[in-house]
């Protein structure tokens, strides 16, 4: 018999599944590995202002996530060298963020719960938002999907058959946003893009399509999620970092059968 | 009315100018080759008239709906990204199974629906990019330097199949090419480019402009490789002998020409 609260948890980690599967697809696809990283640090900054500001945190990580994925995705637009743009504000927005925790006075902040997520302390309120947004990302990615696709293989291309690239990069912007809103609670900021990528990348040696692709990363991810939230019960383990391991876990088993089928 | 016209058309990045006044039109069913050297603005002004690169001076008008079968120099795909044929043909627009087994078949590609992508050899891929164009039923094709990358006999065959399959389809071509024979041959007209219009005209025109010898020079392998371009032979007749443009029934044409060049 499950407890209630284990219950939620796993909830919690197939409703991030869901959304980080398809878009850790195009993170992969587009090689933007670093910018969810950016986007992800940032959300310690927006946890400080919101608990300064007495918002939810879940509009404080939203915002500055979504300040930080335009910040990027506009610098690098004007020409800005990617690397060094993306390494520059990351840190400095992890740096920043902390620093601003540190004066947040009056509320106990447990630091460790943002840096690497508190998925068994999910409330039936952050269920709530962790599945529309969700559901947000996942229905945007939809809608967009082939447009998406088209943008990502070239611009040119894209430009050429009536595709706006310009608007298709901020699709994945801001469902880049929502995806940090929602996952800081389950494997803590510092682990966001690992959710993103490393489900993503398991998919791709079992995958012959995209979309098979962008299937078999949200299998991937939720698979890791329950598996993680076993281990984490098993083994007294943290239950973020353990969500991570058991994808990596997959990982490993996908990259062993790509080669064994290579072989056979 | 002409498909795509730029008027007056400049281009500046940052303080560089690299297009300068720049007026081109081109009419149903031309064939129109941009040449120029490297760094000439060949590929900004294709992309000025698709409308990626936005003008900063001037204008480029297009035909209203107007089809654009797009083929750009190369393509990189990501190895993580699994794109089967059959699935890029789709993209953006969904097409039909026999809609995509006719092109396929159409640039020699028949039956290759199920092969990955990154699995295709440089020809068979700037194919699969040319049944991609095909399948927008386009009304003017587009192609910015569409064979680089290939050996010579696969880039004769990629310039003849575009030509057949502008004989089929009725469309303009547009392409860029730093590479001159092989082009000049096939074009109604040609445009040499640097940071502005230099000169244009038939190929026989352009290939004699003192601008065109200024930037090419006459000795080069452009100049040598150089055979005419007669209006009123026939075309299909050309195609119909099924060999390769190298073949040294050709290779004659374009000694002669050289010899009455250098002469």
């Amino acid at each position: 018999m499950l407890d209630d609260f284990l219950v939620r948890a796993a909830l919690a980690g197939v409703g991030l599944a869901l959304a980080a599967g398809p878009l850790g697809c195009f993170v992969v696809w587009r090689r933007m590995a670093y910018f969810g990283d950016a986007t992800a640090h940032a959300a310690i900054l927006g946890v400080a202002l919101a608990l300064a500001f007495s918002v939810s945190i879940f509009t404080g990580t939203l915002g500055v996530a979504l300040l930080m994925a335009l910040t990027v995705s506009t610098l690098v637009g004007r020409g800005w060298a990617i690397d060094t743009t993306l390494g520059v504000l990351a840190h400095s927005a992890l740096a920043f963020g902390l620093i601003a925790i540190s004066f947040v006075h009056g509320v106990r902040v447990d630091l460790e719960a943002y840096l690497f997520g508190d998925i068994l302390a999910v409330t039936r309120s952050d269920l709530v938002f962790i599945w529309v947004g969700a559901a947000l990302v996942l229905g945007l990615l939809c809608w967009r999907w082939s447009a998406l696709l088209t943008a990502t293989l070239s611009e040119d291309l894209a430009q050429a058959s009536g595709v706006n690239p310009a608007r298709e990069r901020l699709v994945l912007t801001l469902a880049l946003a929502l995806v940090v809103a929602v996952a800081i609670k389950v494997v803590g900021a510092l682990l966001i893009a690992a959710m993103l990528i490393i489900p993503a990348a398991a998919a791709r040696g079992i995958s012959r399509t995209p979309e098979a692709m962008a299937a078999a990363a949200i299998g991937v991810g939720a698979l890791a999620a329950l598996g993680g939230l076993y281990a984490s019960l098993r083994f007294d383990t943290p239950a973020g970092p353990s969500i991570v391991a058991a994808a990596s876990a997959c990982f490993a088993v996908s990259v062993l059968l790509a080669t064994l089928r290579r072989r056979g | 009315m002409s498909l795509i016209a730029a008027e007056n058309l400049s281009v500046r990045f940052g303080g560089a100018t690299v297009l300068e006044q720049v007026n081109l039109s081109i009419a149903p069913g031309e064939i129109v080759t941009l040449v120029g050297p490297n760094g000439s603005g060949k590929s900004t002004l294709l992309r000025a008239l698709l409308g990626i690169v936005a003008p900063s001076a001037g204008q480029v008008t297009r035909k209203p709906g107007l089809r654009i079968g797009y083929v750009p120099q190369k393509l990189y795909i990501d190895q993580g990204l699994p794109m089967p044929v059959r699935r890029f043909l789709s993209l953006p627009h969904r097409r039909k199974p026999a809609e995509m087994a006719a092109a396929l078949a159409r640039v020699g590609m028949a039956g290759s629906e199920a092969r990955g992508m990154s699995d295709l050899s440089g020809g068979q891929f700037q194919r699969v990019l040319l049944a991609r164009a095909l399948l927008m039923t386009p009304e003017i094709l587009i192609l910015d330097e569409a064979t680089q990358g290939l050996d010579q006999p696969g880039e004769a065959s990629f310039y003849r199949l575009i030509e057949e399959v502008r004989h089929d389809l009725g469309c303009a071509v547009l392409m860029v090419s730093h590479d001159l024979h092989v082009v000049m041959a096939a074009s109604d007209r040609v445009i040499c480019l640097n940071g502005h219009v230099c000169c244009e005209g038939t190929p026989h025109v352009v290939s004699n402009a003192p601008e065109y010898r200024a930037l090419f020079g006459l000795g080069t392998q452009g100049a040598l490789a150089l055979y005419q371009h007669r209006h009123d032979h026939d075309h299909s007749h050309d195609l119909g002998h099924g060999h390769d443009p190298a073949h040294p029934h050709h290779l004659h044409d374009e000694l002669h020409g050289a010899h009455n060049h250098a002469g």
